[in-house]
């Protein structure tokens, strides 16, 4: 480039190998390469644990704790809600956790990760860094309020929700992050209005951010890179955190296990999960969609949207779907190429 | 030092003296006081190296305690009542996971009604989820208890509740001798884990555990209470050879020894027995008394060997276990189950929702036991007129109304009606 040549003449770069922003180990520098990729990598969970083949979740967790363990320097405490995560990692006498662990209870993670921070100021170790980590039943539902005191008390905690839109270990019952039409165990396809009812759920992200706290963002297993480069920033930062990552749920979604990491991507592309990120309250980030797909693309290959193929009713929950993802799409500006610099 | 002071304060600094590092407050009468002046003793720095976390309910209170006692930290909360019952899962789960916090619980009844008085529904209601429960009779019993907790508790990795009267023991002013930090620390070692969360040595705490083991951690934790049976008692012996004064153990006796009936009861409830047992033995009636610390673990061995002798034993307490009746009398009937020539146990439940136990009423209870004892459970003081009454109402009247607020305008306005047609 010289100096005089306007912006618009830029040729704007991506790099990109797929339909996302993803950006292969060889493109990118050291520094900003996948902790994954590292011949020194961290491992907080191993191998040999129980979850279904092609668990986001278990995915998640990996990349989340790995990267968070290396930005501790190995000095990290997890706290874990109850859940699939707590039940498949630790089936005594093994256990794929290789950091101090604990689970207490389905509603209060953030709370006993509270203390555990509390105790490590106490003792002296501030180095020692809290993680708490639970599914969307445990984050959004039972473990909310714990959750919001530990955000107003600005407790030196980063909470890890792993949301797969249901409380899959009981056995695929509706929860407050459960989208609307789905079909599940309490929600299901059948009468007038069949799946979860529209108008209903919250955004706790939202929520989170609405606390005002240091950092909050969404991330997910599509997205492995940006995953752990929020998991990172947000261990840069002390006082309480929130990273909601969304992760597939083979099970509960009724789709095929292969299909986990593409799922993820469409969410995300049709705009139904919005990937930004926020701090003190301000939205500060967001990942932008490259190729905008409709919610329909999203819902075929999972069966529990298999009903609003097959009904008129069901095209027009289908409409409201799109509804939905379009208002997320204007409201964090995901398909804005204007001023667009990323 | 002697000390005139409110229970609470009295407590709070005794447990300052333990040097506890977390301590998770959220209000509830009457335990506020307590945490009120440890989160005053923080800020001013009389208690050091300790952190005070406001927070947002009794489910979360006990769950940063949790997270603190797993990671290392002597950990403190107190509650009462509606608290006790909103972290009643986590009272089981600190239980489960050995975690020693000590937790004052300022008894109080539970609702509804509500009622913000005392009485020890709360405690009775947790008494089977793995804690030890200690009673305190006076606030210099409450102070030291709280020293003796901790120890315990720590000890056997095994949370403890001190149970101490809420407004009866919390609020009242009187002369306490706190002691000395010094004499608290040569008592009182400090804390080590027997499980600690630490990068250096992980490990996993609270994994899933099925019908392969279940039985076995569960025996375990029964097991630790039968060695506190002994390890109680201990430690009040000790705790008498560092400060000079009983305070604790299982239980303590008060003119058992000729006694032709004995009173058994726990709290602050046994000094008012004592004045009605010394006024009565003036009048030649021999009535001992039986004061319990230790709810759990129950001394049933300890009890026993007091209990055989007298022909009557007279169990008041301040909790009910409804459609069954005395909960305390049910545990003194178990200690004496095939003991030959065990007393008749006569169960009384008095004292709910904070009405007073009086002398006279005392007076009319333990004469009768002597002359004209009763099967079942006796409720003392029952106003069983406007109970006829309202019970005459309901039979008569379907949508009857609401139970408690029939009652109470039965007893202010007296009217025959109390609903409000």
């Amino acid at each position: 480039m010289t100096n005089g040549t306007t912006s618009a003449a830029i040729q704007k770069l991506h790099f990109y190998q797929k339909g996302t922003f993803t950006v292969g180990n060889r493109l990118v520098s050291e520094a900003d390469r996948s902790v994954q990729a590292s011949i020194d990598r961290s491992n907080a969970l191993t191998c040999g644990h129980r979850a279904c083949q092609g668990c986001g979740e278990a995915l998640g967790a990996r990349y989340a704790l790995d990267a968070a363990l290396r930005a501790a320097g190995g000095n990290l405490i997890a706290v874990n809600a109850t859940g699939c995560l707590e039940v498949f990692t630790t089936p005594y006498p093994e256990t794929s956790w290789q950091i101090p662990w604990i689970h207490s209870l389905f509603g209060n993670a953030a709370a006993v990760a509270t203390g555990v921070a509390a105790a490590m100021r106490v003792k002296g170790r501030p180095e020692i860094r809290v993680v708490a980590q639970g599914g969307d039943g445990g984050t959004t539902d039972i473990g909310f309020g714990c959750l919001s005191g530990m955000f107003e008390r600005n407790d030196d905690v980063l909470y890890i929700c792993y949301d797969n839109e249901a409380y899959m270990n009981t056995g695929v019952q509706r929860s407050s992050a459960t989208p609307p039409a789905a079909r599940t165990a309490t929600t299901p396809a059948v009468g007038p209005q069949p799946g979860n009812v529209f108008g209903t759920g919250k955004s706790v992200p939202k929520i989170a951010v609405a606390h005002g706290i240091p950092f909050v963002a969404t991330a997910t297993v599509a997205d492995l890179h940006d995953l752990e480069r929020k998991v990172v920033k947000a261990m840069g930062i002390h006082g309480a955190r929130y990273l909601h990552i969304h992760v597939p749920c083979p099970l509960g979604w009724g789709s095929a296990s292969q299909d986990t990491i593409r799922l993820a991507q469409l969410a995300v592309e049709c705009g139904m999960f919005p990937v930004f990120e926020a701090e003190h309250g301000v939205v500060t980030g967001r990942r932008k969609i490259r190729r905008r797909v409709p919610v329909e693309d999203y819902l075929k290959p999972q069966r529990r949207f298999a009903h609003l193929f097959t009904t008129e009713e069901g095209r027009k929950c289908i409409s409201q779907l799109q509804a939905m993802a379009d208002r997320n799409i204007a409201e964090y500006r995901l398909f804005d190429w204007e001023g667009d610099v990323e | 030092m002697l000390k005139q002071i409110e229970g609470s304060h009295a407590m709070a600094e005794g447990i300052a003296l333990c040097r506890p590092e977390v301590i998770c407050a959220y209000p509830i009468t009457p335990q506020t006081h307590i945490v009120e002046r440890l989160g005053e003793m923080v800020r001013t720095g009389e208690l050091k190296n300790c952190e005070f976390i406001n927070v947002e309910s009794e489910f979360t209170a006990l769950s940063v305690a949790i997270g603190a006692s797993a990671a290392g930290a002597r950990a403190y909360t107190a509650t009462a009542s509606q608290g006790l019952l909103f972290m009643a899962e986590a009272v089981y789960n600190a239980a489960g996971l050995g975690l020693p916090v000590v937790m004052t619980i300022g008894n109080r009844a539970i609702g509804a009604p509500i009622n913000i008085w005392n009485d020890h529904s709360d405690a009775m209601s947790m008494s089977d989820a793995g804690w030890m429960q200690l009673f305190a009779e006076t606030n210099q019993e409450a102070v030291d208890l709280h020293i003796q907790a901790f120890r315990l508790a720590e000890e056997l990795s095994m949370p403890t509740m001190v149970c101490v009267d809420g407004f009866i023991l919390t609020h009242a002013v009187e002369r306490v001798d706190v002691p000395e930090q010094a004499e608290v620390d040569d008592y009182l070692p400090a804390y080590e884990p027997v499980q600690v969360l630490d990068p250096n040595d992980p490990i996993s705490i609270g994994a899933m555990v099925g019908p392969d083991a279940f039985t076995e951690v569960r025996f375990l934790q029964h097991y630790k209470q039968t060695l506190a049976l002994r390890l109680i008692s201990e430690f009040a012996g000790e705790f008498k050879k560092q400060f000079g004064r009983d305070s604790g153990g299982l239980l303590r006796t008060y003119k058992i020894d000729d006694a032709e009936v004995l009173v058994v009861a726990m709290g602050s409830v046994n000094g008012t027995i004592k004045d009605t047992i010394d006024e009565m033995r003036a009048d030649g009636i021999r009535i001992g008394l039986v004061t319990l610390v230790a709810f759990r673990p129950f001394p049933v061995e300890a009890l026993r060997k007091v209990l055989v002798g007298p022909k009557h034993v007279v169990v008041i307490e301040k909790s009910l276990a409804v459609g069954m009746g005395g909960q305390l009398a049910l545990h003194v009937d178990l200690a004496l189950r095939n003991v030959a020539g065990a007393p008749q146990v006569h169960s009384v439940v008095a004292g709910l929702g904070g009405r007073p136990i009086t002398r006279p009423s005392l007076h009319r209870l333990f004469r009768r036991a002597l002359v004209q004892p009763w099967e079942g459970t006796h409720f003392l003081d029952l106003n069983e007129e406007v109970i006829a009454k309202e019970l005459h109402y309901v039979r008569k009247v379907r949508r009857s109304g609401p139970t408690a607020e029939n009652l109470l305008r039965r007893l202010r306005t007296g009217a025959q009606k109390p609903a409000a047609d």
